[in-house]
């Protein structure tokens, strides 16, 4: 078993706060979602955790067991077992998905070990067909022109190539359509398990109607301010987050806001 | 003003050479007559680079010998990785000025194709060359390094598609650079009969580290009506060159020229691609990808010139600069009157690998009809750290992520060359310079 831990973690953006001290703790075999309204710091833990060029770390710690992430560089941190698929995804032209992926999957492997290219293939067409994904998007320039939908299922393409012990999700069902969610869901469904942990951003329950949580934690303010089980995702989905707020005293619940 | 400059070779010395080339009188002439305008004429001036203290008149020998390469086994490794031995059918490699192996299919030789070095083509085809050599594209008397390279020329290609003729394989030239005392002016006359087409694909590879030479080297393509042609270039010339590269078309009605140029000459060079949309309907797509590093000056200037009704013409150019190398991107789009529904645009990125590298991208739209669409995007700046950031939390390291980026920007013009093992060595040559 791996465990992922996040201590009193303070991240700034530009010189002003937008983490006030999250604590989290995340073991494989486990999946954990995060809720919480527009601005509450769900993509600043996500792009912390991974190393995110503008985001600083003013405070706390980041274990992937016991040993603190945030002291090495973002490729060092995939390699030890991290994976973010991105809200946002970045394009780079010219850069077919494949090489990338097989760049990816080698930068894993030791030199003189790197994987035949018939091998990469032939798992690449297996998780495209997987993912239901058209075999020419192989070909294709990494999320160049990509709909939303499709840059969505070519970050679990990642996902399930690489095959990481932890993967964060942010907002990986935004903007999918039902048969997309369904795909997205039944890629991460198939991740799950012992050598896997995972936490998934997600503003709906529809999500986690394919994926049940085992844990669900409400941010706000730039801190973790409630926990619970499936059970608690299910009550956001009927009363919204206004009882939260009443129950902890917040009028704001931005990071805007003091704590 | 014009100053009289003193050039390396006197007209009997250029006559002497005509003469010993077996040249038709009427090349002789035109020789001795270019060599007379280019003491007169002016340099070129790109956009934003002073070339006036460049030598570009001075260069050790006008010709050297070199031996001809018996067959394909004999060519140096640099050279052998640029061909398919067995699948190439059609195939020229120069050796410094020398023409040294050729070979052209019977098919295309039926067909009326002619493809042969240009001291042939003088020869034997003398009428045809007579008609299109600086006539149509590219004017003896533009400037002096025109004229000079008119008076001189000592090497080349022709290409002759006659109408309706499609030819269906790339035609292959590779000048190779061995010897350091060697200067070319090496003209490409390519003709595209109505409604012909044809793929030509020419590398300058220089297996020297240094030259003391001087490239002075023309490239014209006549696309008549219908006709399609796409030209593909990849330059490797040794630093040492002095560098002037003109490459050229003239677009008749509804023809079509696309450029996939890579230009990676480690030598001081003045590039300059122009597409003249003569014709209605007539398009140029026009790419280019540039690596600079060391110290070397470079300025790049691609122009599509608009004169035809619903012509098309695209821009795209991206250029790598790294160490202290110093490039202008000159993109010029420009729309005569009368031009209407002409369609102008063009792309310049130049990405910086380093703090005293300069890359200057210099848009220029010159537009004189109301009914036209233009656009132009440029930037200069360094690699994404968002890009690098993706690519790094999937384990890439930075320096790969920083490869993939540079190799995936010049991509536009690898992807585009006809010829495998050309495309191969673009981005071997890209993966060379930008380490
Ligand atoms: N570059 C920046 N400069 C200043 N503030 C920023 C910057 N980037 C993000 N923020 C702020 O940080 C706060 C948290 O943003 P974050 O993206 O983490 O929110 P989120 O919880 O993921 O929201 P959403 O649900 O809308 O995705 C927001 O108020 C946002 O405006
Ligand atoms: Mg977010």
């Amino acid at each position: 078993m791996a465990t992922l831990e996040i201590k009193d973690l303070h991240v700034e953006i530009d010189g002003k706060e937008i983490l006030k001290g999250v604590n989290l703790s995340i073991s494989t075999n486990e999946v954990h979602a995060i809720m919480g309204p527009n601005g509450t710091g769900k993509s600043t833990l996500a792009s912390a955790i991974m190393g995110h060029p503008k985001y600083e770390v003013t405070q706390g710690e980041v274990l992937l067991d016991g040993e603190n992430v945030l002291e090495m560089e973002v490729d060092e941190r995939a390699k030890a077992g991290l994976f973010l698929a991105m809200q946002y995804p970045s394009e780079i032209a010219g850069v077919t998905n494949a090489d990338f992926l097989r760049s990816a999957i080698n930068a894993r492997r030791e030199e003189g070990d790197e994987i035949s290219l018939m091998k990469f293939i032939r798992e690449l067409d297996k998780t495209m067909e997987f993912l239901e994904m058209p075999e020419e998007m192989g070909q294709r320039y990494l999320n160049e022109g990509f709909s939303g939908g499709e840059k969505k299922r070519n970050e679990i393409l990642q996902l399930m190539m690489i095959k990481p012990t932890f993967a964060i999700l942010d907002e990986i069902d935004s903007g999918l359509d039902i048969d997309a969610l369904k795909v997205v869901s039944k890629g991460i469904n198939e991740m799950r398990g012992e050598g896997f942990g995972c936490l998934m951003i997600t503003h709906y329950q529809r999500l986690l109607n394919y994926i049940t949580p085992d844990h669900v934690h409400v941010m706000m303010q730039g801190k973790v301010v409630k926990s619970g089980g499936a059970e608690l995702a299910q009550r956001l989905e009927a009363d919204g987050y206004d009882w939260i707020k009443q129950e902890l005293g917040i009028e704001e619940e931005t990071v805007e806001a003091e704590a | 003003m014009t100053v009289e400059t003193k050039l390396a070779l006197s007209a009997e010395e250029v006559r002497s050479f005509s003469q010993s080339n077996n040249e038709p009188a009427w090349f002789a002439d035109f020789r001795a007559d270019a060599l007379a305008k280019a003491a007169e004429l002016a340099l070129p001036t790109p956009d934003k680079t002073n070339i006036t203290k460049w030598n570009f008149t001075e260069f050790p020998k006008h010709t050297v010998e070199s031996a001809a390469y018996a067959s394909l086994d004999s060519l140096p490794a640099e050279v052998a990785a640029l061909i398919d031995v067995e699948g190439q059918q059609n195939l020229y490699i120069q050796r410094n000025n020398t023409p040294a192996f050729s070979k052209v299919s019977e098919e295309l030789k039926a067909k009326g194709v002619i493809f042969t070095d240009i001291q042939t083509a003088v020869r034997e085809h003398s009428d045809l060359v007579q008609k299109y050599f600086m006539t149509t594209a590219v004017k003896v008397d533009e400037h002096k390094l025109a004229a000079y390279h008119a008076a001189l020329v000592n090497g080349g290609v022709f290409v002759y598609v006659p109408r309706n003729v499609i030819v269906e394989e790339p035609l292959q030239v590779v000048f190779v650079n061995d010897d350091t005392e060697a200067s070319l002016f090496n003209h490409v006359l390519v003709v595209a009969e109505e409604s012909s087409s044809v793929t030509y694909v020419e590398t300058y590879v220089s297996t020297i580290e240094e030259s003391k030479g001087l490239a002075n080297i023309i490239a014209e393509v006549v696309v008549k009506d219908n006709a399609q042609v796409v030209f593909g270039a990849v330059d490797v010339l040794a630093k040492g060159f002095t560098t002037y590269v003109n490459r050229r078309a003239n677009i008749a009605r509804d023809g079509k020229i696309e450029w996939a140029l890579g230009l990676m000459n480690d030598s001081d060079t003045i590039s300059e691609n122009i597409s003249h949309l003569i014709g209605d309907g007539s398009v140029a797509d026009t790419k280019t990808v540039v690596v600079g590093r060391g110290t070397q000056k470079q300025n790049f200037t691609t122009e599509v010139r608009h004169w035809g009704k619903n012509s098309d013409g695209q821009i795209l150019k991206h250029g790598v600069m790294k160490d202290g190398a110093q490039s202008i991107f000159n993109g010029i789009g420009k729309i005569e009157h009368g031009a209407t529904k002409a369609n102008a645009e063009q792309e310049s990125r130049v990405l910086m690998l380093s703090d005293k590298a300069r890359g200057d991208a210099n848009p220029i739209l010159l537009i004189d009809e109301d009914d036209v669409t233009a656009g132009h995007a440029a930037s200069v700046g360094r690699v994404d750290p968002i890009q690098l950031y993706y690519l790094m939390s999937r384990g890439i390291s930075k320096a790969e992520a920083e490869r993939l980026v540079i190799h995936g920007f010049l991509a536009p013009v690898v992807t585009n060359l006809p010829i495998e093992g050309v495309k191969k060595q673009l981005t071997e040559v890209i993966e060379r310079k930008v380490r």
